[in-house]
């Protein structure tokens, strides 16, 4: 008894093949179908910046006449910003990390902290922004300056670096802490000698990665109130302050008024783009070098 | 402290063959348990000082669960628990006001796998001393010499010590952790199947080694290879499901055991 009937499998071949090339072209084009978008939007972008960028347009200071204004301000304001966010984020962060991976017993209490990272992870910005609203700015009184941005920006992206730590620290295998603690060092030294150095690359990974979502995030600075006109550029963190993608949001808006400023946000969007593209390229670069087997 | 073997205590211990030597570890009843599993059973053991002394059984008969209780490195597992005592040179291993920290500094461990530090070959011999406050260059520089020499690896290493570890082959690496282990002048050195990872020649070079070593040090060593056991020890203890079933002379317990399950053990009928 022959159950293949072999000239119905033979006809059915080709429909099979049919199907089996179908999904590939299928799945293909969905991969493609980001990249499309992505490219469309930079070549509009691109298209619209040009004639704009340029180093006068870097350099020069917010103006009202669109032929002299610059990003300047916004520049500086971006990088203050991060003078910021970057000391706060890796101090609080890497340590929150060393605690829940090193320290903590698993107990409900480790769980609630854990759960309350991820839980913060997906918090919508501006709702960090009404945070800074109230806290930052209103309740201790700082104003709508650099370190009330920071303070807000750093509590947004946090969770990236916690989370980002807490994975390169578990990556670290057990023998080599056990290596450390079979020679009598303590805790504190089998991590500060043993556990950082080998999980460094993947915390500099994390730390760049919530740095560039720190500098793209717009929706917390609206919401602290940074003004729409902020002509002297910041000189330092207790200043009032505009960031790249404040000027991009105001640009925009006003282009109604002003057709000129639509070219300007253009320009200041593929400058947002470059900065960001740039760290996440080092973030990568970072990543291959050091990702090394122990 | 020295505890003569010759009390002949331990019911699982036949009469001793060797000269008296000062005991390092006495184990008594000690239990231990993996959240539920009973892991060791009412293990008693004394071991002697300046002697290598084997410890051989079947996968999951809890030997390297034993030589882990005595550096207490078991205790990174936060299931674990354990009843009875384990005395290392008369004190209580498990006295609250007995620091871990200060047991492992005199009581080293070579592990399965040679575990070298992402680090210079220099840097993984003066680790120890290094975290026990030793800050002179000039004084790091000769206990690495010392211990390399030691650990019988110096020669291949001399010239390329600000090499990074990971360059060495695995034999090399387990001499270096040997090295690196001696760096902090222990007095007891525990080994976990530190050969099992390593080619025949290899393996050769550490048991020389290991037979030079214990004229200094006190070796406890775990190996699911019986020929090594019998080649390089002076005590052999044989465990089975969690309990010391043998503990003898190696000479006497491969010649002449007393336990049916030892014999099945060592001619290889399971295991």
């Amino acid at each position: 008894m022959q159950y293949m009937d072999l000239d119905a499998v033979q006809s059915r071949m080709t429909k099979r093949i049919f199907f089996n090339r179908l999904s590939k072209m299928l799945f293909l084009a969905s991969a493609f179908f980001g990249l499309i978008v992505l490219a469309v939007l930079l070549y509009d972008v691109v298209s619209d910046s040009i004639g704009w960028l340029s180093i006068d347009f870097l350099t020069s200071l917010l103006s009202t006449n669109p032929d002299i204004a610059g990003i300047r301000g916004a520049i500086l304001g971006t990088v203050w910003l991060m003078v910021i966010v970057g000391p706060v984020t890796m101090i609080l962060g890497v340590c929150t990390a060393i605690y829940l991976e090193e320290y903590a017993r698993p107990s409900k209490f480790t769980t609630f902290i854990q759960t309350n990272i991820s839980n913060l992870a997906g918090v919508p910005s501006i709702v960090f922004g009404l945070l800074g609203l109230t806290v930052f700015v209103r309740l201790f009184g700082l104003g709508s300056i650099v370190l009330a941005g920071g303070l807000t920006m750093s509590l947004l992206v946090l969770p990236i670096v916690v989370v980002a730590s807490q994975e390169s620290i578990r990556a670290v295998p057990a023998h080599l802490r056990e290596a450390s603690f079979g020679m009598g060092a303590t805790k504190w030294q089998t991590i500060k000698n043993v556990v950082l150095p080998v999980a460094l690359p993947g915390i500099f990974t994390g730390m760049i990665l919530a740095i560039s979502r720190a500098i793209g995030e717009t929706a917390p600075l609206v919401a602290i109130g940074i003004p729409a006109l902020i002509i002297p550029a910041p000189s330092g963190i207790f200043d009032r302050f505009t960031a790249l993608p404040m000027q991009i949001y105001y640009w925009t808006i006003d282009s109604v008024m002003v057709q000129e400023y639509a070219y300007l946000a253009a320009a200041t969007i593929v400058v947002l783009l470059l900065i960001l593209f740039t760290l996440n390229s080092i973030a990568i670069l970072i990543r291959n070098k050091f990702d090394r087997r122990y | 402290m020295a505890q003569s073997l010759l009390k002949k205590k331990k019911p699982v211990m036949a009469e001793n063959k060797t000269e008296a030597k000062p005991t390092v570890y006495d184990t008594k009843k000690l239990n231990l348990w993996y959240g539920k599993t009973h892991a060791l059973k009412d293990i008693d053991l004394e071991i002697q000082e300046r002697s290598v002394t084997a410890i051989i059984g079947p996968s999951g008969c809890g030997k390297s669960t034993y030589i882990k209780t005595l550096n207490r490195m078991v205790e990174m597992n936060p299931e674990v628990r354990t009843t009875g005592e384990v005395q290392y040179r008369g004190r209580n291993i498990f006295d609250r006001n007995y620091y871990v920290e200060e047991l492992r500094t005199r009581v080293g461990m070579v592990f399965q796998k040679p575990n070298p530090f992402p680090k210079s070959i220099f840097d993984n011999v003066a680790y120890g001393p290094k975290i026990h406050g030793i800050r002179d260059k000039k004084i790091l520089k000769q206990i690495v010499e010392k211990s390399l020499r030691g650990a019988a690896i110096w020669d291949e290493v001399k010239d390329r010590l600000n090499e990074n570890a990971y360059g060495l082959s695995g034999g090399q690496q387990q001499r270096l952790c040997i090295a690196r282990c001696l760096a902090v002048e222990p007095d007891v050195i525990l080994m976990d199947e530190p050969t099992s990872a390593l080619d025949p020649k290899s393996t050769l070079k550490v048991e020389e080694l290991v037979q030079d070593l214990k004229k200094n040090y006190s070796i406890i060593i775990v190996t699911h290879n019986m020929q090594q056991a019998a080649r390089i020890s002076d005590k052999t203890a044989f465990f089975l499901n969690g309990e010391v079933v043998e503990y003898e002379d190696t000479n006497l317990i491969f010649s002449n055991p007393n336990d049916k399950r030892t014999e099945d053990y060592i001619t290889g009928r399971f295991g």
